[in-house]
């Protein structure tokens, strides 16, 4: 083969693999369905009323028999954290299983370090945060996922494809509200899908549905009657980690700023 | 139990799904990554800067470095949660992530080493191949022998001197892409750390050039014990031949040639070792002089409980002692061996502060986690990303340094360059 022919027979073949790569390129689902729907009519936030939540767990105790994740494991894709800040000026947050069966004791559990007893006289205030994924806006679980097997849908709920996933965790450590993990059984990332197989049929998320208190509530964004969403666009609401610049749209009335 | 559970201590508040989901294994990957591409680039200073002093240790750095390359993939491999599909990075890669192009750089950079390797032996295979195929009564195994040199040639059997002169043009183009390409792959593995926001320890847009530096002086500092390893049974062999063999060099000639390879290396790898410490202490003081919302924490955790993890065995024992050993006159190769085995031990502690270290403080910010090594495992979960499964990624590489030297002799053949 002489230089001619080398150069020739190379330009075909790098031609020849550029179709391929072109073609995926080509397409791109969501840009399709972008161009053939335009903005979806809905787009799905939270908002979470601190104030109202006391703790019972009952939310988390929901999720977990709705979402199938065994009620045993130390998973969960929502729970409660306990605040409780000292007169000091010291914070104490703890969460014990998740807030599963509620905070039935006045210690704070400090994990590996026991248990801290502090007497209702040196409590400054004390209050409870119920937690749950952001479904962001720009999710950076979805970003870092090296198979597309996280995605986000068009009304903005991101999900998992437990039969792509390659369970490598990129996705758990690029999440900076630490509300992801592995499915003890599918062995594949696990979050929270704000119960999306529920949202789309017209219910509410099963722990909407617990929460004796009306402390959590679901609402569609693009509606402006909805009565979720006139509470996040007049109240004085708040964010979690907005540093992160994720666009998180779970919105919390009463956010104080112990929390972390 | 969920991944994780079994070896995640954690205290004060930690969010409750948070684990060490990234375990040792995740330590071996960049250190074995880093021992490809620093090996690689050894061999390159001979190939494409002519450095002639390293021509002995560049062949033994540039198999070395082939054998390291199908082991750098195993500790992903072994940590994925379904192995099975992690074929999928490079069947559907989603190219928004950061792992996505590890397939790509993994792959070419796979083919050049490969193609490097089969120009420097190409005269080796065709003379081989040669000699058996004129050998008389064939034993089976020289019959397997010729059949497998024979297909190594691909088909190109002319080792005249124009031939060979070409043959060495493509060494020199093949080590010249290789360098970046290297700098490429582990720059990259920086880049999978680096650009993680979640993670305050991990996120800077140094990690790509630290880790850069780290991978060469840790290919160099391998290479080089590999080498003093493997000259010295070279010398204990070559007494006890040459009473047969007298025309054999004697100990005395190998260890001169050894002597001279050795300081010529350690020059390269205290220079390397400098910039690594360099770029990794800028980090620090940067992050030390901004303070930010996150540098609480990581403080309580560099300065207080990896203390002795980060400063005296990573930086004192890992760093400026080999440093000191290097730099001190009449290096002898003892003192040698012992400073190359500081080396590797001090980057392996930077990866395993960076990784481990990384996920040992919530993201809370207030609370810590710790990892509980497991030594014996007790299950497949607990022995891939123990102790074990660690040490069988580390041993891999030299069981096939030693099957590949069979193929590719380190150091009997004169190769076409």
């Amino acid at each position: 083969m002489n230089r001619r022919d080398f150069l020739k027979n190379s330009i075909t073949v790098i031609a020849g693999l550029a179709v391929p790569l072109s073609a995926l390129e080509l397409i791109n689902p969501r840009k399709l369905l972008a161009k053939k729907e335009g903005e979806s009519a809905v787009r799905w936030a939270f908002l979470v009323d601190t104030q109202a939540c006391v703790g019972c767990g009952f939310c988390v105790k929901a999720c977990k028999t709705e979402n199938e994740i065994p009620h045993e494991t130390n998973i969960t894709r929502t729970w409660v954290e306990r605040y409780v800040i000292t007169k000091k000026g010291k914070t104490y947050i703890d969460s014990p299983r998740g807030a599963r069966d509620g905070f039935t004791s006045d210690r704070i559990d400090l994990n590996e370090e026991g248990h801290l007893e502090i007497t209702g006289d040196d409590i400054e205030k004390a209050f409870f945060v119920p937690k749950l994924c952001n479904q962001c806006d720009n999710p950076a679980c979805a970003q870092v996922c090296p198979v597309g097997a996280t995605y986000q849908t068009s009304d903005g709920v991101v999900l998992v494809d437990r039969k792509h996933c390659i369970g490598c965790g990129y996705c758990i450590m690029a999440c900076p509200y630490a509300v992801r993990s592995f499915h003890p059984v599918h062995k594949t990332a696990e979050k929270c899908t704000f119960c999306y197989h529920r949202i789309t049929k017209g219910m509410k998320t099963a722990c909407v549905d617990a929460c004796p208190f009306g402390a959590r509530r679901i609402g569609n964004l693009r509606d402006p009657d909805d009565p979720v969403t006139k509470t996040i666009m007049s109240g004085r609401i708040g964010v979690l980690k907005e540093e992160y610049g994720t666009k998180p749209q779970v919105y919390y009335l009463a956010l104080s700023r112990e929390v972390k | 139990m969920v991944h994780g559970e079994a070896w995640t201590l954690k205290e004060f508040f930690v969010y409750p799904n948070e684990y060490i989901y990234w375990t040792i294994q995740i330590v071996m990957y960049p250190f074995m990554t880093g021992l490809v591409a620093g090996a690689f680039v050894l061999s390159s200073l001979y190939h494409v800067f002519g450095i002639k002093q390293l021509k002995d240790i560049a062949r033994f750095s540039l198999v070395f470095s082939f054998a390291l390359l199908p082991v750098a993939m195993i500790p992903l491999q072994l940590h994925l949660q379904h192995p099975e599909r992690g074929i999928e990075v490079m069947l559907t890669p989603h190219f928004t992530s950061a792992i996505a192009a590890f397939g790509i750089a993994f792959s070419t950079y796979g083919m050049i080493v490969a193609s490097e390797l089969w120009f420097v032996y190409r005269r080796h295979f065709v003379e081989t191949a040669l000699a058996l195929k004129v050998k008389r009564g064939k034993s089976l195994l020289d019959k397997a022998r010729y059949l497998l040199f024979s297909l190594l040639t691909l088909g190109a059997w002319d080792i005249s001197e124009h031939a060979l002169e070409k043959d060495e043009k493509a060494v020199k183009i093949m080590a010249t892409v290789g360098i970046p390409v290297a700098c490429l792959l582990h720059g990259y593995a920086g880049f999978i750390f680096g650009s993680v926001k979640a993670n305050a320890l991990w996120t800077t847009p140094l990690m790509p050039f630290i880790f850069i530096c780290s991978a060469v002086v840790s290919g160099i500092a391998l290479c080089v014990l590999c080498y003093i390893v493997t000259m010295e049974i070279r010398k204990l062999l070559a007494a006890w031949r040459r009473k047969r063999y007298p025309d054999l060099p004697t100990p005395e000639e190998i260890k001169s040639v050894e002597m001279y390879e050795v300081t010529m290396t350690a020059k390269y790898l205290v220079l390397a070792l400098c910039a690594a410490l360099g770029l990794e202490l800028l980090d620090l003081l940067f992050r030390d002089y901004a303070k930010f919302r996150s540098w609480e924490i990581v403080r309580t955790l560099i300065y207080g409980r990896d203390f002795v993890n980060v400063f005296i065995v990573q930086y004192g024992l890992g760093n400026l002692l080999p440093m000191a050993l290097f730099l001190l006159p009449r290096l002898t190769m003892k003192r040698a061996a012992f400073a190359t085995i500081l080396v590797l031990m001090g980057v392996f502690m930077m990866r395993w502060n960076l990784v481990i270290g990384g996920q040992a403080f919530s993201a809370s910010f207030a609370g810590f986690m710790h990892y509980d090594l497991p030594v014996i495992p007790h299950d497949m979960e607990t022995f891939k990303e123990g102790l074990l499964g660690a040490l069988l990624v580390g041993i891999t590489p030299f069981v096939l340094f030693w099957g590949l030297n069979k193929i590719f002799p380190v150091f009997k053949c004169e190769d076409s360059h």
